[in-house]
């Protein structure tokens, strides 16, 4: 109950100001309080989203030899506003056909997840709404539900090109869960927790050095769970038009591309935390335990704000390898797509569980030296995985197979 | 219990942003297999065939600009050839010349946007590629503009020449323009050619055997794809191509892979043809006759041409009159367009996609 | 299949990420068109003009309409019509700059701009109170029987773009020195 809260300075203000000043019961304090917090992570991280839509395209113009929006606000910086009015003032249009319920409530389910998972993120040194023991299986769990969005858009819609997407995204979907959940046990399995904060904690060496391979599936089949390129079939502008998007306009449109943009933010803390050390890393308390007069910035506000920063910086970081990536990227076909996850990914993720299992049992409890032998271990290990894998499978194309379709007899 | 499944037809076009203007394919799917294809045209239907027997033979070489819009040059070329024929003008060295720098260019920049978009059906999001292409593509048309003053719709060929000569600072530009050229061209084909994922999504996906290829009248990097060395470059030199030296890029498999390989391949092989014009060319008439009416003696004349999509050709029926009494316009793309059916049928939603955009069609010349 | 492919992509997208961005800026930047650009605003000279119509004649669509007065103050045979209308219909125009090629007389050129848009399809005809009245930059698409005139706009020396009254041609900077392979060279 709110265990990681007592730690933020702006809980401790704002419960203060209730219970000291105002004199009301401490369980109403806690509810304002905790309510003023997730306010702000919730429209904090809804803000970092819609400039995440401005960012992506900015540098997704720069390596497209592009400028990107640079004509609202300075540096275009107000494009995500002026997207937002723009959709706002748009006609919302359901479809003759469509099943108008499903199709209002599908970019609802598409968001909420998304916001649920912020519950656990700890976005900083003391700064998260819940510390649960369960947290990464929570990540797998609520992070799932994206996929019953789809389908119920794609379903709803009532557009072949939606429904084409929809399926599409059911049989990704449900490939890519199995080697990301398994990448989530690698890093479970080192850090000896399920909670975030922990694993956090437990991070004396970034797990990226430590479980290249766990760290290596976790970003494929997270690109893949985000519909990025290169797994980016389910829009597949292309081929599907817009996929399951073809028949949304205005706000509902909109709600749709806050929740993918959203998510990518989402993707990377979630990265960061599991991967980078979360909010570990600092630059400013050394300096100021080493140079006499900055000594105040060897104090915990300082070293709490850092830490948001660090944070900051590492899904800044995520966010802008996600823009590369779609720069350069072709979308794979949805076969190869499957192959990938279940010939290549789901093999590695196991070895990689395998591997850092037989590890733990070696050295419990590592410390930065065992993990650094495990690194050791861990990168040739990958290496030779990836190796193997891409020896044996090949994603290249077979000869045409007529299907059910010629026994019907069509032609 | 087995489930029931029913074919799904989708009717992919005539707007849709991957079917190279309006054209429409109407699908039948099975799953994401596609079991029947069938190609819907006309809705670019201008009548240029007919307009054409409206209209001066000057006159027509306005409405070739409006066929395959992304070549126009190889498009005024062919028709002016087919005139110069029926008229039996001689046209002087340095017209041709600058002819063939023009169409050699506009070859490389039809290529450089076959290309591109090769990249954009693939999914490459925003079509990186292409904005590189498009990049590269703005400097060759800036060139036009300097030859003659459009940069699409161009009209530079006239019966017995060209319109006027290069101005002088046209020179340097194009020097510029083919210094610069070969070290983007390896950029894309390092961001294109070589990557896995574009190999595994398009190496030996609708293959086209170079007999039915043949037999269907495939001409082009389509056919050339297929293992089949046939340029008229090569077969019956116009203009000065007999002077120069070049290779017919050939693929193995004539699957989609190969035919964009092809491509880039020729816009290497036009580079060189270009260096080789500006060494050769020499001060002189660009045109034989200043004359903007034509009465060609009864009789009728075609001459294939190699434009970047195939062979396009203009039959020209001439009745003594200053109009064509009849022009027909052998159009490259819409012949390539014929196998559309084998090359689908079979294959997956995303490799239709692929497929249909290595033919590298121009509605504008496919419905005319 | 190892990836290395995809590697080189990345590289490439990389090298272009820092590369300077090739935009022009429209509104606020423009590339200077070259002196032969075939744009807008006609030129024509009513003193050169003889109401020939060998410019409508040769229009492919037919859109330049001339009315002429044969009795316009020139009685002798073989001399100048009084050219009473002369309108261009540029909402139809394509610019090939036939008309101007047929000009026996180099009254016609084709103009400089292209920023002629306008809110009416009427306002498109652009009559000979207008191409009187407006400025006249016209473009060195002359027709090629000046060659063996005196005046000779191709006679090897570069078109200076100021003889037209116009703004000295170059390559905008983005398509030149930031040329891309231009800089490894």
């Amino acid at each position: 109950m709110g265990g990681g809260l007592e730690g933020n300075a702006i809980y401790r203000a704002v419960y203060g100001l209730v219970v000291d000043t105002l004199g009301w019961a401490s369980w109403l304090a806690y509810f304002i309080a905790a309510m003023v917090i997730i306010l702000i992570v919730v429209n904090g991280v809804l803000v970092l989203g819609t400039l995440y839509t401005w960012f992506e395209r900015r540098v997704l113009g720069r390596f497209q030899g592009r400028l990107g929006p640079n004509r609202t606000g300075p540096f275009g910086l107000l494009q995500p506003i002026a997207d937002a009015l723009k959709l706002m003032f748009k006609e919302d249009i359901v479809p003759r056909g469509a099943d108008r319920l499903v199709f209002s409530l599908a970019p609802i389910v598409m968001l909420v997840p998304t916001l649920l998972v912020l519950a656990i993120i700890p976005f900083g040194r003391g700064s998260f709404l819940a510390d649960l023991n369960i947290g990464v299986l929570y990540i797998a769990a609520v992070g799932g539900i994206t996929t019953v969005a789809v389908l119920m858009a794609g379903y709803a819609s009532a557009n072949k090109f939606a429904t084409f997407g929809s399926m599409r995204a059911v049989a990704m979907v449900v490939s890519y869960e199995i080697p990301l959940v398994m990448a989530l046990l690698g890093v479970t399995v080192l850090a000896a927790s399920m909670s975030m904060v922990a694993v956090v904690e437990a991070q004396h060496l970034p797990y990226l050095l430590v479980a290249p391979l766990g760290a290596g599936v976790f970003l494929v089949a997270i690109s893949a769970e985000l519909n990025r390129n290169p797994f980016d079939v389910l829009e597949a502008e292309s081929e599907l038009v817009a996929g399951y998007l073809t028949e949304y306009s205005g706000m509902k449109y909109g709600v749709f591309m806050l929740a993918e943009f959203t998510n990518t933010i989402v993707a990377g803390a979630i990265f960061a935390v599991l991967f980078l050390q979360g909010w570990q890393w600092t630059v400013l308390s050394p300096l100021g335990s080493q140079v006499g007069f900055l000594g105040f910035l060897d104090t915990g506000v300082v070293r709490q704000i850092e830490s948001h920063f660090w944070f900051l910086f590492k899904v800044g970081l995520f966010a802008f390898a996600a823009t590369w990536v779609r720069a350069t990227l072709p979308r794979l076909r949805i076969d190869q797509i499957l192959s990938l996850a279940w010939k290549v990914l789901f093999p590695l993720s196991l070895l990689n569980v395998l591997v850092l299992a037989v590890e733990v049992i070696v050295w419990p409890e590592p410390s930065v030296g065992d993990l650094a032998i495990m690194a050791a271990i861990n990168w040739p290990v990958a290496g030779a995985a990836f190796f193997v894998a891409a020896r044996l499978v090949s994603l290249g194309t077979r000869a045409p197979g007529l299907g059910v379709g010629a026994a019907v007899g069509v032609r | 219990m087995t489930l029931r499944t029913e074919p799904v037809v989708v009717s992919i076009g005539p707007h849709h942003p991957s079917t190279h203007g309006v054209f429409r394919m109407r699908l039948t799917f099975d799953g994401e297999n596609i079991i029947d294809a069938e190609p819907v045209i006309g809705y670019l239907h201008r009548g240029t065939e007919k307009l054409a027997e409206e209209r001066q033979y000057t006159q027509v070489i306005t409405l070739t600009d409006r066929l395959d819009y992304v070549s126009s040059m190889t498009s005024n070329q062919a028709f002016v050839l087919s005139c110069e024929k029926l008229i039996g003008l001689e046209v002087p060295d340095r017209g041709m010349y600058l002819r063939v720098i023009a169409s050699e260019l506009q070859r490389i920049v039809s290529h450089l946007i076959g290309v591109g978009f090769f990249l954009q059906e693939l999914g490459g999001f925003g079509g990186t590629a292409l904005m590189y292409a498009f990049r590269e593509r703005e400097r060759i048309l800036d060139l036009f503009e300097m030859l003659c003053g459009a940069r699409i719709t161009v009209s530079y060929s006239r019966i017995g020449g060209v319109f006027a000569d290069a101005p002088a600072d046209f020179w340097p530009a194009l020097r510029r323009v083919l210094d610069d050229m070969p070290g983007y061209t390896d950029e894309l084909e390092a961001l294109v050619f070589e990557s896995e994922i574009v190999q595994s999504r398009t190496k030996g996906v609708s293959p086209i055997d170079p007999v039915l290829a043949v037999n269907a009248s495939l001409t082009g990097p389509v056919l050339r794809a297929s293992g089949v060395a046939w340029d008229w470059r090569k077969a019956a030199p116009y203009d000065v191509y007999d002077r120069v030296d070049f290779d017919v890029p050939v693929g193995a498999n004539g699957d989609n892979y190969d035919r964009f390989w092809v491509r880039i391949q020729e816009v290497r092989q036009s580079l060189r043809i270009v260096e080789q014009c500006i060494e050769q060319i020499e001060p002189g008439p660009v045109r034989a006759t200043d004359a903007m009416l034509f009465r060609p003696p009864p009789g009728d004349s075609y001459v294939p041409t190699e434009s970047p999509k195939g062979e396009l050709g203009f039959y020209l029926v001439s009745d003594g009159s200053i109009a064509p009494y009849r022009c027909h316009v052998r159009a490259p793309s819409f012949i390539n367009l014929s196998l559309f059916k084998e090359m689908l049928v079979g294959w997956k939603l995303a490799d239709a996609i692929v497929s249909l955009g290595s033919l590298d069609f121009n509605m504008g010349e496919v419905d005319r | 299949m190892y990836g290395l492919g995809v590697l080189k992509g990345f590289g490439v997208t990389l090298k272009n990420f820092v590369r300077k961005p090739f935009t022009v800026q429209y509104p606020e930047e423009r590339s200077v068109q070259h002196p032969r650009f075939r744009g807008q605003e006609f030129v024509w000279y009513e003193d050169r003009c003889t109401g020939c119509a060998s410019c409508a004649k040769y229009c492919p669509l037919g859109i330049i309409r001339i009315v002429t007065d044969p009795d316009g103050g020139h009685e002798q045979e073989g001399g100048d019509y009084k050219v009473e209308v002369f309108d261009i219909d540029q909402g139809r125009c394509m610019y090939c700059g036939l008309c101007v090629e047929a000009c026996p007389y180099d009254a016609l050129h084709m103009g400089s701009t292209f920023e002629g848009a306008t809110t009416r399809r009427e306002d498109l005809v652009i009559t000979m109170e207008v191409l009187n009245e407006r400025p006249k930059h016209p473009s060195t698409w002359f027709r090629p029987q000046l060659e063996q005139q005196a005046v000779d706009p191709f006679g090897g020396a570069p078109v200076d773009s100021g003889d037209a009254g116009r703004e000295a041609y170059r390559w905008h900077p983005k398509r030149s020195e930031d040329a891309p392979g231009g800089a490894g060279k």
